[in-house]
């Protein structure tokens, strides 16, 4: 039995672990850096340790230094969080050692997702359709696939995210350069030039698929649509996701099971597809082997607390819920509330927060840190908090979150929340289904 | 450490049994926390809704001090070139590379100088004044305020 878990994370996805893992009755450690020893998490866990000092290269990056602090705290099990080293098979192997249990997937399935031309052939494996490309050792390779699939293609790094080494190829006689220009930029990112080449779907839409697994049952939790994204960021996730024929969700939902069991995936996980906005066919991405930003949307359909379900399968429990167990309802949005300048190209808006009123009420739920008088230190990523609304349409969800948008105040930085209100009250999103062209198209 | 008194679906009861009566704000204060519940909008602002703003006691007290680059004075007769956010500064685009600038180069109002680490996100601190490097006054990847001046600069 988990008795001590140790937190190995900052800021709303701390906060949230520690409230399901209290709930449960299990001792929480927050590992915090000195940045973070006196935030809302910090005070909300039964401990705190410090990890290191603010930089997080020195702190929720070090794995000696985590690992160290969770030993000494004497916890029994470690929750990564998401980012920092949620799906690092060096951290998961460190904790094994250490006699700590990790509550994420073996580190077959990490490795298994560790970079995308292997998830990729995992996806083949797997039965998964993906979209038509493959390695490109060098540029003849790469030309000959690109004469395959056809003109444009994509370029991308094998070991990156983020949309850094990600290049859009028109013409045959471009592709060389840009190849250049590729493979620099995943060396300088990911110190990994390695590239490969994929057909470009011109309208495509971001669906990701929550499952669960114990590593023998699996079990998906619906799709989500995270389509609206500024440069490969998230701003915008909603399930179910909206505007597409009930048979083709379906098979999207059977495929990343299909995928989960091929994996003996233990724990939870997010199965990223691209589907083509007009047909509906559907390519395997990547899968995300860790809780991810957006899980609220799921909870909030399906009523599954997925930390709890997290911190159950690392304990070494069969899957307490069933396929036919799960009955979604309703429709949920979430917004990513970021200190960031949307006016000024979303330069980071870091300070003291003089006034936190977030909306409340019933279907409305808040995952945050930050209350009135908190800080956003300058060290971290930018999200300050998600608005989640849950109501039984998505017409009547879309509503909720444009009135609560319109009541919160956030003061002493700038938040994207003006531009979360901007997008709630466009035709194109209020329809339903847009692509992953939308916010280029809407901020432009 | 003590836990916070009310959860996420505690505080969500709290706003429907109020919504429906004829109360705008609920504040409740204790030694621990301060929370205000208030009815936002109505009116002439079609949108109406709760909004909850909590503060805390011990929140946010003092951390341990970070390291803070040194405010100087501008001694007479030079320009200082001021951190535009708080972050890490870096002298150079990347380990081991030659700095962006040293003393006595000249820059220009759009020079490069640095970069400026803030969540994540490296934002270049351009010189804003035409003239020549007197004295750089932060360490490569030292932690800077914001509008702490980094560099002096001797107009031309």
């Amino acid at each position: 039995m988990i008795k001590r878990l140790f937190i190995a994370n900052r800021g709303e996805i701390a906060l949230r672990i520690v409230r399901t893992a209290q709930r449960l009755g299990i001792t929480t450690i927050l590992g915090a850096s000195q940045a973070d020893a006196t935030s809302l998490p910090g005070i909300q866990s039964d401990e705190v340790a410090i990890v290191g000092p603010a930089p997080s290269n020195q702190s929720y990056l070090d794995v000696d230094a985590v690992i160290a602090a969770a030993k000494a705290a004497r916890a029994d099990a470690i929750h990564p969080g998401y980012g920092f080293l949620s799906e690092n098979a060096r951290f998961a192997q460190a904790a094994a050692d250490a006699g700590i249990i990790f509550v994420g997937p073996d580190i077959s399935s990490l490795n298994a997702m560790g970079d995308k031309l292997m998830a990729r052939k995992v996806g083949i494996e797997a039965g998964l359709p993906v979209v038509p490309g493959g390695e490109a050792a060098d540029k003849e390779e790469a030309l000959a696939r690109a004469e395959e699939t056809g003109f444009p293609v994509l370029l991308k790094a094998v070991s990156g995210g983020g949309g850094k080494g990600m290049r859009r190829v028109d013409r045959a006689e471009d592709l060389s350069a840009e190849i250049d220009a590729a493979m620099a930029e995943a060396q300088a990112s990911f110190g990994d030039p390695r590239i490969y080449v994929e057909r470009f779907i011109a309208s495509g839409r971001h669906v990701e698929v929550q499952v669960l697994g114990d590593g023998e049952q699996a079990i998906h939790l619906g799709t989500r649509d995270c389509s609206i994204q500024r440069r490969f960021q998230k701003l915008v996730e909603e399930a179910p996701a909206p505007a597409m024929p009930d048979d083709k969700r379906a098979a999207i939902e059977d495929a990343a099971v299909r995928l989960t069991r091929h994996l003996n995936y233990r724990g939870a996980g997010t199965v990223e597809m691209l589907v083509d906005a007009e047909s509906f066919d559907f390519y395997f991405l990547e899968m995300n082997a860790r809780i991810q930003v957006e899980h609220p949307v799921t909870e909030a359909i399906t009523g599954v607390d997925l930390i709890e379900q997290q911190i159950l399968i690392a304990d070494g429990n069969p899957l307490g819920i069933r396929q036919d167990d799960l009955s979604p309802t309703g429709h949920a949005i979430e917004v990513r509330i970021n200190a960031e300048d949307p006016d000024a190209e979303f330069q980071p808006s870091p300070g003291t927060i003089t006034r936190a009123a977030w909306p409340a009420g019933p279907g409305i739920r808040v995952d945050t840190h930050i209350a009135t008088g908190g800080k956003v230190p300058p060290f971290y990523d930018s999200l300050i908090g998600k608005l989640i609304v849950h109501a039984a349409t998505r017409e009547e969800a879309v509503d909720k979150l444009a009135a609560a948008l319109a009541s919160m105040r956030i003061e002493g930085i700038t938040t994207t929340a003006n531009l979360h209100a901007k997008i709630a009250a466009n035709a194109a999103f209020r329809k339903g289904g847009v692509d992953t062209r939308f916010f280029k198209e809407f901020a432009a | 450490m003590s836990n916070l008194p009310l959860t996420p679906d505690a505080v969500s009861e709290i706003v429907a049994i109020i919504d429906g009566s004829g109360y705008d704000r609920v504040d409740i204060k204790t030694d621990a926390f301060r929370l205000r519940l208030r009815r936002e909008g109505g009116a002439d602002n079609a949108a109406e809704g709760w909004t909850q703003d909590w503060s805390f006691a011990e929140a946010e007290a003092p951390a341990a001090a970070d390291k803070v680059a040194p405010v100087e004075e501008l001694p007479d007769g030079l320009l200082g070139i001021a951190a535009p956010l708080p972050g890490t500064f870096y002298r150079a685009p990347q380990p081991g590379a030659p700095a962006f600038v040293k003393e006595g180069d000249k820059v220009e109002k759009d020079t490069v100088v640095g970069i400026i680490e803030t969540m994540k996100l490296m934002n270049p601190v351009h010189a804003g004044c035409t003239g020549t490097i007197e004295k750089v006054l932060v360490e490569n990847s030292e932690m800077v305020d914001a509008s702490a001046t980094i560099m002096h600069v001797r107009p031309d």
